[in-house]
């Protein structure tokens, strides 16, 4: 107990660093989705931009991708992470990887979210005469809204997840300091320490989520 | 009196679904229709579900694209136009659904703006038409609402009001009233008959419900699997339909010749004979007819059948039970025939059996 009160300053630092990551790649990761999602939807077959090619690629490389567990996407991704933000390890490589993951994963949660857009809605809006870029950001996406923020409420849980191997790559964050002075020094109050701020952090941000899924809902 | 001009003519349209699986058949969902709708129509398509109307409808605003033919809006064949140069062409087209189609995330008045704000007209301009539109259909104070706070008929009128925000000269309606209860129905069809009166707007209805052509169509087309099997004037086509499908729609609203089963309830109960005669507007004198079964001591009783009014004009059939007291067998079939010469004269008997 007495390490972990010499350990706060150490751990407030950590907290800080996963809301820097979090925040980082649940933005760039969320535009990245948002686009992968809109790409599987818009192109599947009798939607407004059908395209079979497209889709079958863009359905493969998310069906590739998302299997793999993070700490191995994490190691076989590094090249490519040196070679978009000039460095494979500390939080620029993590949040690098971390966004692309979570880009294909979030694609796939945005897709099903938009499929709950009922087609008649999109076929009014054809009907005046709106085409697909103004159909996207009148209709399909106010439409989806509520969906798409729980979808991405939940996709936050898993950058959290992701985020806490960051340590492997010389990365920051609860994960690191939960395995770097709890695990490694045997002293559980201290990982302990790190769990409850994550588990606090989380429903936080699951509150926050379903308050403004809600407001989006009831309009 | 003028000629009328066209505002919607399909000429030979087809609709054909390539295969869905390697070596499936193709689907035509629409063979070789032309049907010309003129200014001022309101144009009532029927037929049973999977006929093709609502495919039919989609083909005139292009949201479906047609495999071969000619679609004139206005004179300008649109069937080969792409998909950028059609907004124009769909502006002048109205649509309103069966499922209201209301965007959900928008109130009321942002729905009925929506046209207006692809038409890239200035925010005053919407204001006033919404405020307009809404007035017109009677929802003046239900602007700040959404869809999820409106009844059904009330979301319908909402789809009005969007459908005519762009002052289109055509308006389509998929199927408007099917999801409606029957008041409301009756309510909605009012207001699209001003629409046409008010406005002068031409309508496409489709519809499986006959009322819906009872009370709003001036002309009708009987869709059966992807063609258009007959035509007319909704008078006509009720009082008198041409085409066996045709007829077997009609009879579903319209009481004609009782089925072999209905007569089978009818033997038992009127073992005489039984006529079943056509009366259709002024050409049939009800009172003459009955007027010679009287003069020639038979009598009558009504068992079947009922009489029609579309636009002012009335039709039907009914099914009469013969008989002539105190009469012996062979006289009373005498008598009955010699009244049935007569009746002949003045309108079509059948001899039911």
């Amino acid at each position: 107990m007495d390490s972990l009160i010499d350990l706060l300053p150490e751990l407030w630092i950590a907290a800080g660093e996963t809301l820097y990551i979090v925040g980082l790649t649940l933005f760039f990761g969320g535009i990245g989705g948002l686009l992968v999602g809109l790409g599987l939807y818009l192109t599947r077959a009798g939607s407004i931009l059908e395209n079979r090619g497209v889709f079958v690629v863009l359905n493969l490389l998310v069906n590739i991708v998302r299997p793999i567990p993070f700490i191995i996407f994490l190691a076989a991704a590094q090249p490519l992470a040196r070679t978009v933000v000039g460095t494979g390890i500390g939080n620029a490589a993590i949040i690098f990887t971390i966004s692309l993951a979570a880009s294909f994963a979030m694609g796939r949660i945005v897709e099903q979210n938009l499929l709950t857009v009922t087609p008649g809605v999109i076929e009014a809006a054809r009907s005046v005469g709106a085409g697909p870029i103004r159909i996207i950001f009148t209709v399909l996406l106010p439409e989806a809204l509520g969906p798409l923020i729980l979808g991405y409420t939940f996709i936050f849980v898993a950058l959290v997840d992701m985020s806490a191997v960051a340590g492997y790559v010389g990365g920051g964050g609860l994960g690191n300091f939960a395995l770097l002075y709890g695990y490694r020094q045997f002293n559980p109050v201290v990982t302990w320490a790190a769990v409850l701020l994550i588990i606090v952090l989380v429903q936080l941000v699951q509150f926050l989520g379903n308050w403004l899924a809600r407001k989006a809902f009831r309009r | 009196m003028p000629a009328p001009t066209p505002v919607v003519e399909l000429r030979d349209v087809s609709k054909v679904y390539l295969p869905t699986t390697r070596g499936g058949a193709e689907v035509v969902a629409i063979d070789k229709v032309s049907l010309t709708i003129d200014a001022g129509d309101v144009y009532g398509i029927i037929g049973y579900s999977g006929a093709g109307k609502s495919t039919l409808v989609r083909l005139v605003n292009a949201l479906e694209r047609s495999t071969s033919g000619e679609i004139l809006i206005n004179g300008t064949d649109i069937a080969r136009l792409p998909e950028r140069e059609l907004r124009p062409v769909r502006l002048g087209i109205g649509m309103i659904f069966q499922q209201f189609n209301l965007l959900g995330s928008r109130s009321v008045a942002a729905n009925v703006a929506y046209p207006l704000e692809v038409a890239g007209q200035s925010k005053e301009t919407r204001r006033a038409r919404v405020a307009e539109m809404l007035d017109f259909v009677g929802l003046g104070d239900k602007a700040g609402a959404y869809p999820d706070q409106l009844s059904g008929g009330q979301k319908q009128r909402v789809g009005i009001a969007r459908a005519l925000a762009s002052q289109p000269g055509i308006l389509l309606a998929d199927e408007a009233t099917s999801a409606l209860d029957p008041e409301t129905t009756s309510e909605v069809l009012d207001l699209l008959g001003r629409v046409n009166k008010e406005f002068g707007v031409t309508i496409i209805v489709i519809t499986h419900e006959m009322d819906v052509i009872q009370t709003l169509a001036t002309k009708v087309a009987v869709m059966d699997q992807g063609r258009v099997i007959e035509r007319g004037d909704v008078f006509d086509v009720f009082s008198n339909p041409q085409q066996a499908a045709s007829a077997r729609f009609v009879s579903t609203v319209v009481k004609g010749l009782p089925s072999s089963s209905e007569l089978a309830v009818l033997r038992r109960r009127h073992p005489g004979r039984l006529v079943t005669l056509a009366f259709r507007d002024s050409s049939v004198d009800q009172a003459r007819v009955f007027g010679e079964f009287v003069s020639a001591g038979v009598t009558f009783e009504v068992v079947y059948g009922g009489i029609n009014e579309i636009q002012g004009r009335s039709f039907g059939h009914l099914t009469l039970a013969l008989a002539t007291p105190g009469a012996t067998d062979a006289a009373a079939d005498a008598a009955i025939d010699a009244a049935l010469d007569r009746v002949r004269t003045l309108t079509t008997v059948t001899e039911v059996r």
